[in-house]
């Protein structure tokens, strides 16, 4: 595999995209995990327009139905179109897991370029309370919280924005510790640049990468805490077509229905697979693998 | 190394006491009255006054949280909502049940998925090196409820091997559990597989590069013993580190687990507490759950630092 190495001039020269297509092409494997992501979120997009029927709609005269070219995947024991749930349910599944990482991407963002670079006592406090927070593991911070919140789509929301925000701040924070320390930094500050032009246009540049990186990981984690949080039962609430609870309403049925419980899975299942290996490449392509 | 070990206990202590707050606090967030949830919604006004005196919902937060922490301590760990018996003896019967299914999980995972790592390691970049590194970043993206059912299918529905259902009576010794532990370990040990076996994996290939591989091969020793006797010994310290940071997955994966199999843990248990808003039970779960992850990782700590004493002087 041609890992783009620091002196390669023509490398550094091509755009990031470039660069991602470049690597692709070492690895298969990245290109194809990008291709399922992309596939993804154009169901997700296209969504309602896409499912033929109803998410929730329940015809019990077409009930326990095996996958024909009327229901792709079959319908499941009440009557419902498990292609449409799939489908909607991707919608659904990426828009919460990527709400939730995008809103603990930007504050572990913020919080980690502002204290990181102030330091002191504020800095020792927070990541302090990050470290507790990160005391617990991931999925039992989340139970806790959904337990004592009770169940729901803002609740599932709020516990992965919780749940990853200590984690974006420490690896925001384990670059910054370095660059403000380079000269650049210094400059800026010598020839009175504000706090935020310093954070945003000085450090965060160095901080992009990783940064990208983890946002990915963190992506894919949040499908699999929703997936997870809904098989459960405490996360995503009937009769949303929720992946995760799909799962678990089908495998009951696992003799009766069984593509019910297989259709879903797999989707589950090829989202990640497909976030992990593009995050892989991306790793790969911005040289932060050791 | 007294010092050292002083300085992690501390540490330890300070974050389990920060941890400990946050749960409290948590369990706060509740909206509504705990004494409403428990009495119900018909209630009598002077009912509801009693119980909140008996719990103690009446008095400061910093006192309740002080003496629910004192009682935790010294075993007082309260009575269960939904079940109205004493949480403790409960709570224990169950961690053993998931440290057995901990342990099991282990003693899969670890060796398996140190093998794999060693093996891409000294077949860098080459074919049998990309399938594993490929492999394990799917098998990393399967929950674990969905490679569970997948086995149950296979081992239990098809091949008829293996029971589908985990639910070990009280007491069930090791051996007599055996047969049921299987397939939950497995699904436990995919969990695990990839984050080993890629450390590891890094750690080796990091190890290869140093002069003193060359120096050995150049001096005539077989790749065998310069894998074996030098680049393993070294390459393999931080994997002690990485098998305590994949305990917090090991717990995270128990909990759904122990949930797909029907097993009796403490994983089982909390879902339950969240089905029945049972605050103490749920508290007392969590409180456990952390302290064992966080003596894991001290224990880990500790070992590193005995076997490699460049740490325990910095």
């Amino acid at each position: 595999m041609a890992v783009i190495t620091p002196g390669d001039a023509s490398a550094r020269r091509q755009s990031p995209p470039l660069r991602l297509l470049a690597a692709r092409k070492a690895r298969p494997a990245s290109a194809v995990g990008t291709s399922i992501v992309v596939v993804f979120l154009l169901v997700a997009v296209l969504g309602p327009a896409l499912a033929p029927y109803s998410a929730t709609e329940q015809v019990f005269s077409e009930a326990r139905q095996a996958p024909t070219f009327s229901h792709l995947f079959g319908t499941d024991r009440l009557g419902r179109d498990v292609f449409s749930r799939v489908v909607i349910g991707a919608r659904d599944i990426l828009s919460l897991a990527g709400l939730g990482t995008a809103l603990a991407v930007f504050i572990g963002l913020v919080s980690g370029l502002l204290s990181s670079y102030i330091g002191g006592w504020f800095e020792e406090l927070l990541f302090r309370f990050y470290d507790s927070l990160l005391a617990m593991p991931a999925l039992l911070l989340a139970l806790l919280l959904l337990g004592t919140l009770g169940p729901s789509r803002n609740s599932v929301l709020f516990v992965i924005t919780i749940a990853y925000i200590p984690i974006v701040a420490r690896v925001v924070r384990s670059v910054v510790l370095d660059t403000k320390t380079k000269d650049f930094v210094a400059a800026a500050r010598m020839q009175g640049e504000s706090l935020p032009y310093i954070l945003f246009r000085e450090i965060l540049p160095s901080v992009l990468p990783a940064l990208a990186v983890e946002a990915a990981l963190r992506f894919s984690y949040a499908i699999f805490l929703v997936a997870s949080l809904g098989f459960l039962g405490v996360g995503v609430q009937p009769p949303n077509p929720d992946w995760g609870l799909m799962v678990s309403e089908a495998r009951t049925y696992v003799s009766l229905t069984p593509w019910a419980l297989y259709f879903p899975a797999a989707a589950i299942s090829l989202l990640i697979i497909g976030i992990n290996l593009m995050a892989d490449g991306l790793k790969r392509v911005l040289q932060l693998e050791s | 190394m007294a010092k050292f070990i002083l300085r992690r206990l501390g540490f330890l202590l300070l974050t389990l006491l920060l941890t400990s707050v946050i749960i409290f606090l948590i369990t706060q967030l509740l909206p509504g009255d705990v004494a409403r949830i428990i009495l119900g919604r018909e209630a009598s006004e002077v009912a509801l006054q009693n119980l909140r005196r008996e719990l103690g919902l009446d008095r400061p937060l910093l006192l309740q949280y002080l003496t629910w922490l004192g009682n935790f301590l010294s075993g007082n760990w309260g009575i269960s909502f939904s079940t109205g018996q004493a949480i403790r003896p409960f709570v224990l019967e169950r961690l053993g049940n998931s440290l057995m299914l901990a342990e099991l999980t282990l003693l899969i995972a670890v060796p398996l998925s140190i093998a794999l790592g060693v093996l891409g390691a000294l077949n860098e970049e080459k074919l049998l090196d990309n399938i594993i590194s490929v492999v394990s970043l799917a098998v990393v993206g399967l929950p674990e409820f969905v490679t569970g059912l997948v086995l149950i299918q296979i081992f239990s529905f098809r091949l008829n091997v293996l029971p589908a259902s985990s639910s070990i009576r009280p007491g069930t010794g090791f051996f007599e559990a055996l047969p049921m532990l299987i397939l939950p370990a497995i699904t436990a040990t995919l969990v695990l597989l990839a984050y080993i076996a890629r450390m590891t994996r890094a750690s080796v290939i990091e190890e290869l590069k140093k002069p003193y591989v060359r120096t050995a091969s150049l001096k005539g020793l077989l790749p065998r013993q310069v894998i074996w006797g030098h680049v393993l010994r070294n390459a393999l310290l931080p994997t002690i580190t990485v098998v305590a940071i994949s305990f917090g997955w090991l717990i995270s994966g128990l909990i759904v687990v122990e949930n797909v199999f029907n097993y009796p843990g403490i994983g089982r248990l909390l879902t339950f507490a969240i089905d029945r808003r049972d605050l103490p039970l749920l508290q007392a779960i969590t409180l456990v759950a952390v302290l064992g992850f966080a003596l894991a990782n001290l224990a880990a700590d500790l070992l590193y630092a005995y076997l490699n004493p460049r740490i325990r002087f910095d």
